[in-house]
């Protein structure tokens, strides 16, 4: 008991120092160059010791639950030789894990009132919500493709600079084509799809299936997924921009 | 009495996010392994604190951080600040009048991607595999640096007007071009760590920069300009993350004292 306190004593401790930049940072602006005084610094103590507690219970949660469950289902899929239950549960991870991302369903609704105003659907609730709905569903079938291929990637042991400068070559093709207003939130989606939850899990799946196959390295092999789960949602939300 | 309604509120938010992972999860593991968890209470137990950390987490970033986040890049992109330092009231400013706001893009960029918890993640994965090669700090600092870059060179875009095509289309040259000439272990982490630095912390405090400069610049449209800064901040921690491998590698041929040795990166 006394020994896993004192392991929590010290990841607290390195929670601290993780969050001191952003505390420096916000202290010397307020104080120095705003010449502002801190407003509500009850509050914003008591927010702090939260944003402590939480991290930490976060990195110990991570190497508890989420990295060890990623592995061994891996390993598990690897074992069982099954490709098609392998790709299906891909799939079923990046869709699952987007379609209720909260800051995708915040960036859809702006995405729809965006619309809206510029006249490409009917400014109305119903379809805004439509089109909003349209846009995650778009959004979370794309994470579920990159996934796929992501998968399918590690399996064949292809190499992933030429998929994605590919990827990138499609995006800047596709920048010149789509209607103008979707652009910014086409290369927003892409950062928002990949939530703290989704990221430990993806890569622990990556380096996992890596590491139970003959013949990938699991640093060449096993990364990489975050990076087609924040690439197709790009093409995939200019494609919906230029087709509703 | 209200921060309990709160905590309760994000705490039930956070749980919903998390439903649909561990009923993939567990669904896939019931039905398709048909296998039983290996230690499953263990496992569980982490599942709790991950959900319970999480709402903690944003519980405080939303007391604490977000509003005087929101409020400092408020202040800070204010004509009435900016001008402090001007003779006259009617001057112009120049893009070189905001240099405080490219100084905060900077600093708040880099200290926020250091305390981003899925970062903190893939680090610690990374280190695990590469066995001790990839730091977990290193890493951590790399990203945090291209991000501090990005974000900075993107609060100049919105002053100065510049498309962002111009810069995003360089970057990537830029990306394409080191990616053969960078250490081959590291480029599968480097593109990873773009899309990894935009999570919890970094997003909203820099989608709120975007936005207060985009309203005040004059010009500039919320809805146009204000999007993007998330693009610069995946962009350049590629080069960043890249740059720190190539220099980890050099760093070690010249510590041999021959060239000709590529660095041990075969080991698995």
């Amino acid at each position: 008991m006394q020994k896993s306190l004192y392991a929590l004593m010290k990841s607290m401790l390195g929670s601290l120092r993780d969050l001191a930049p952003i505390i420096l940072v916000i202290a010397f602006f307020q104080l120095l160059v705003l010449q502002q005084p801190l407003p509500d610094l009850i509050g914003v103590m008591t927010g702090l010791v939260f944003v402590v507690l939480g991290l930490t219970f976060f990195i110990y949660g991570l190497e508890m639950g989420l990295f060890p469950i990623g592995e061994s289902m891996a390993h598990a899929f690897a074992r069982k030789g099954s490709v098609s239950w392998l790709i299906t549960f891909s799939f079923a991870l990046g869709f699952g894990t987007t379609i209720a991302e909260p800051a995708l369903i915040a960036v859809a609704a702006e995405a729809a009132q965006v619309a809206a105003n510029g006249g490409v659907i009917g400014n109305n609730p119903d379809a805004r919500s439509v089109y909003a709905n349209g846009l995650r569903f778009t959004v979370a079938l794309s994470v579920g493709l990159a996934i796929v291929i992501g998968v399918v990637r590690i399996l064949k042991g292809w190499s992933i600079q030429y998929m994605i400068m590919g990827g990138y070559i499609l995006v800047m093709l596709m920048t010149a084509m789509a209607p103008q207003w979707i652009i910014g939130i086409a290369y927003d989606s892409g950062g928002v799809t990949t939530s703290t939850i989704t990221v430990p899990l993806v890569t622990a799946l990556g380096v996992g299936l890596a590491s139970s196959i003959k013949g990938r390295n699991p640093m060449i092999d096993g990364f990489g997924l975050i990076a087609f789960a924040s690439l197709t949602p790009m093409i995939f939300v200019m494609a919906y921009g230029m087709i509703v | 009495m209200e921060l309990l309604t709160s905590l309760l509120n994000i705490l039930f938010s956070t749980i919903q996010d998390v439903i649909p992972i561990a009923a993939i999860i567990f669904g896939f593991q019931l039905f398709v392994i048909r296998r039983p968890i290996a230690n499953l209470r263990r496992v569980l137990i982490g599942f709790g604190y991950v959900i319970v950390g999480l709402a903690f987490f944003l519980l405080g970033l939303e007391k604490a951080l977000f509003p005087l986040g929101r409020l400092m890049a408020e202040q800070l992109t204010n004509p009435d600040f900016l001008r402090q330092g001007l003779d006259s009231a009617a001057a112009v400013l120049g893009w070189q009048d905001y240099y405080w706001v490219y100084i905060f893009a900077f600093a708040i960029g880099a200290s926020t991607t250091i305390a981003e918890p899925s970062l903190i993640a893939v680090a610690i994965k990374a280190n695990e595999v590469s066995g001790g090669a990839i730091g977990i700090w290193g890493l951590r600092l790399a990203v945090a640096l291209g991000v501090a870059i990005g974000i900075a060179l993107g609060t100049y875009r919105i002053v100065t007007g510049v498309p962002i095509h111009y810069f995003i289309i360089t970057g990537y040259v830029f990306v394409v071009i080191q990616t053969f000439f960078a250490p081959k272990m590291i480029v599968p982490l480097a593109y990873d760590s773009g899309g990894v630095t935009t999570s919890t912390v970094t997003v909203p405090l820099v989608a709120a920069l975007g936005l207060g400069l985009a309203e005040t610049v004059p010009g500039r449209s919320p809805l146009l300009d204000g999007f993007g800064l998330i693009a610069f901040a995946s962009l350049f921690p590629m080069i960043t993350v890249m740059g720190y491998a190539q220099i980890a590698a050099y760093k070690q041929k010249r510590a041999r004292g021959c060239g000709d040795k590529p660095p041990a990166q075969e080991s698995s």
